[in-house]
């Protein structure tokens, strides 16, 4: 299989010191909090990759450089052997754009309430000076909206339709790989499901790859074929959906399961995680995860955990086996 | 139904309450008829998907509506006693020493500028009969109790001083410390992570269990409801749906909508390729559809739907309001109408 897209040592960082008169007063230093740290992964087309994680985990800045709205700091994002931050040919950069397009968490926010519903989806295209005759109705009606529904604007629907409004912009451009960022988390559960059924035909119409970015487990365990565990911006545990559901081998996922509310939990007592995810800014020495883990040795205090292959699994755990 | 004996009554007890909110185009309805009783010691779920009316009924119960909403029907009842139509002096005194609230966003329902502890005391002194120090005292002990480290030293710091988490921790020890029968907790962990969430929701299950204080628990989380509550309201466009036992509810719902819901969540479907979903979407309050509110949605719905409110299904330890109710797939044999 080869690899879409393929990400290699991305890391991003940002500064977040105080203004430079506040520093020199208060005697501060510089501050940088790494939100992504040395994350290498490969997507394989027409496949559903998820990133999942706490907040602060690093998984939506992940989401943010690969489509390019931020740029890396290290490391390279190259999509089909394109990178994009280094490329010189500009027809090659516009085509590999026009292929990678996001879709938001908030729909609410993510459409322009003054543009009506036409403008917005052919926006993509019209951008760069394609044809956009009939496109939008056609999208609408492969989203499951009204060809009529073109000539409103976006206050005229409730959030799940919105949210198939933005899949039918993403989808405007005919890409290759749509980057999904909490895509359902404002929606109710049974628009969920609408909209995760759509997003899994969709998929299987037009050979979609997805980069789906989402801190709920059963949304993931729904749509993933692979699954990336983020703590703390580093790739802690890679693996293959029901591999990764029957056998975690990171603490930190084990943790994230048996925290995870069940449906047939009846008075399930979990023993709650202990501790909460630490200041980035200042990430503890060695394995991130060790002052929260059940099962830290010395080791883990002072040497960083490299990702290592076991069985179809990557974990980045000095005890994992 | 009420018990004879004193400790058998209900804390909270709604009775047919309906809450309505005078507009241009109409008088909206956002809680319709709605009746439910909750018990020392228990954690009632209300479940819903958003603008069911889960928020505005907690809400009213504890006097918090917004106007021009109002209370225009029905009775609620803290211990025996009415508080619907109460003055709004007294309902101060109650808020707080009868009953504590806890909001979805820990940062908005602390006060930033004061310190946790002035906020603590300053709620301890106004409804207990305790001196200064004796309300420091008791604000460490309620800190601790909900699980924050080393409460002496950090009393005196500001809320922006703490993570989400622990600002939560700070909220429910705020609606604690006067020790309150009844606890609405709206929302408590939405804006949490998944470890953080466990903790609270551990920290709400001891706290109910040790102190035997009700707990009304406001979620769209079925996970959530199924680890905590004891009992599940399920509300649809303002009037409840379904109420019983959780686990009843989950597995052997009778009503179409909690039945649908419950099979729409990605739990209920693992491994399948497709989720289940309820098509449509919730009718907007101002066009509510006759008869029974879900029967666009509902794929048992018939001319009696259509027409009519559903009647009210007693079944075992639940209630379901529906026409044409799902049988009952258990051994425990109901009498489907």
């Amino acid at each position: 299989m080869s690899a879409l897209i393929s990400i290699k040592n991305l890391t991003r960082v940002f500064d977040v010191s105080k203004p430079w008169l506040n520093r020199v007063l208060e005697r501060r230093e510089k501050a940088y909090l790494t939100a992504v740290s040395e994350v290498s992964f490969d997507v394989a087309e027409k496949t559903v990759y998820a990133l999942v994680g706490e907040s602060g985990s690093g998984k939506s800045t992940i989401g943010k450089i690969v489509v390019g709205l931020l740029p890396a700091s290290d490391g390279h994002v190259e999509i089909d052997d394109i990178d994009l931050a280094t490329e010189t040919d500009p027809a090659k950069v516009a085509e590999v754009r026009s292929e990678v397009q996001m879709i938001f968490q908030d729909p609410y926010a993510s459409l322009n309430p003054r543009w009506r519903v036409r403008e917005i989806i052919n926006e993509p295209v019209a951008a760069r000076g394609g044809k956009t005759e009939g496109l939008a109705e056609s999208l609408l009606e492969q989203v499951g909206l009204s060809a009529k529904d073109a000539g409103k604007f976006p206050h005229e629907f409730s959030g799940g339709q919105r949210q198939r409004i933005c899949i039918a912009r993403a989808l405007a451009s005919n890409p290759r790989i749509i980057v999904c960022d909490e895509p359902t988390s404002a929606l109710d559960v049974s628009v969920q499901s609408q909209v995760l059924n759509l997003m899994s035909d969709l998929q299987e119409e037009m050979g979609l790859t997805y980069l789906f970015i989402s801190h709920d487990l059963t949304v993931v365990h729904h749509m993933a074929d692979v699954i990336g565990v983020l703590y703390l911006g580093r790739l802690v545990e890679e693996a293959p959906r029901d591999k990764l559901f029957a056998d975690p081998k990171h603490p930190y996922t084990k943790m994230l399961f048996d925290a995870a509310p069940r449906m047939d939990g009846f008075g399930r007592e979990v023993d709650p995680p202990k501790g909460e995810i630490p200041d980035p800014i200042n990430p503890p020495p060695g394995c991130a995860f060790h002052p929260r883990c059940p099962l830290a040795v010395d080791r883990c205090k002072k040497e960083r955990p490299e990702m290592r292959q076991i069985g179809e699994t990557r974990v980045a755990c000095h005890l994992a086996e | 139904m009420k018990g004879t004996e004193m400790e058998k009554d209900p804390v909270l007890s709604v009775r047919d309450l309906v809450v309505e909110i005078p507009t241009r185009h109409g008088i909206l309805r956002p809680v319709d008829r709605v009746s439910y009783d909750i018990h020392a010691g228990e954690i009632l779920g209300v479940v819903g998907e958003s603008g069911a009316g889960k928020s505005m009924t907690g809400n009213a119960v504890i006097g918090l509506l917004d106007p021009p909403a109002r209370i225009t029907h029905g009775e609620i009842l803290l211990s025996g006693q009415p508080i619907h139509n109460i003055k709004r002096e007294a309902l101060r005194k109650l808020r707080g020493k009868k009953m504590g609230m806890i909001f979805q966003d820990p940062l908005t329902s602390l006060n930033p500028l004061l310190t946790i502890g002035d906020q603590l005391t300053e709620t301890i002194l106004e409804h207990l009969d305790v001196g200064q120090a004796e309300a420091k005292e008791r604000a460490i002990a309620a800190l601790e109790e909900v699980g924050i480290p080393a409460a002496r030293d950090r009393i005196g710091s500001y809320p922006h001083e703490f993570s989400g988490g622990m600002r939560q921790r700070v909220v429910i020890a705020l609606a604690l410390c006067a020790e309150p029968e009844l606890i609405i907790a709206d929302e408590p962990t939405t804006a949490l992570d998944v470890s953080v969430q466990a903790q609270i929701v551990a920290l709400l299950k001891r706290l109910c269990r040790e102190r035997g204080v009700a707990v009304m628990l406001v979620t769209h989380d079925m996970g959530v409801i199924a680890e905590a509550a004891d009992r599940v309201a399920v509300m649809y466009a303002g009037r409840l749906a379904e109420l019983g036992p959780v686990r009843e509810v989950i597995t052997k719902a009778r009503h179409p909508y909690t039945a649908g819901l419950m099979a729409s969540t990605p739990m209920a479907s693992q491994g399948a390729k497709r989720l289940r979903q309820i098509p449509g979407a919730m009718p907007r309050l101002g066009a509510l559809p006759h008869g029974c509110a879900f029967h666009p949605r509902c794929d048992r719905a018939t001319a009696e739907c259509r027409a009519d409110p559903p009647p009210r299904i007693d079944y075992c330890d639940g209630r379901a309001a529906c026409w044409h109710p799902l049988p009952q797939k258990d051994t425990t044999k109901g009498e489907p109408a």
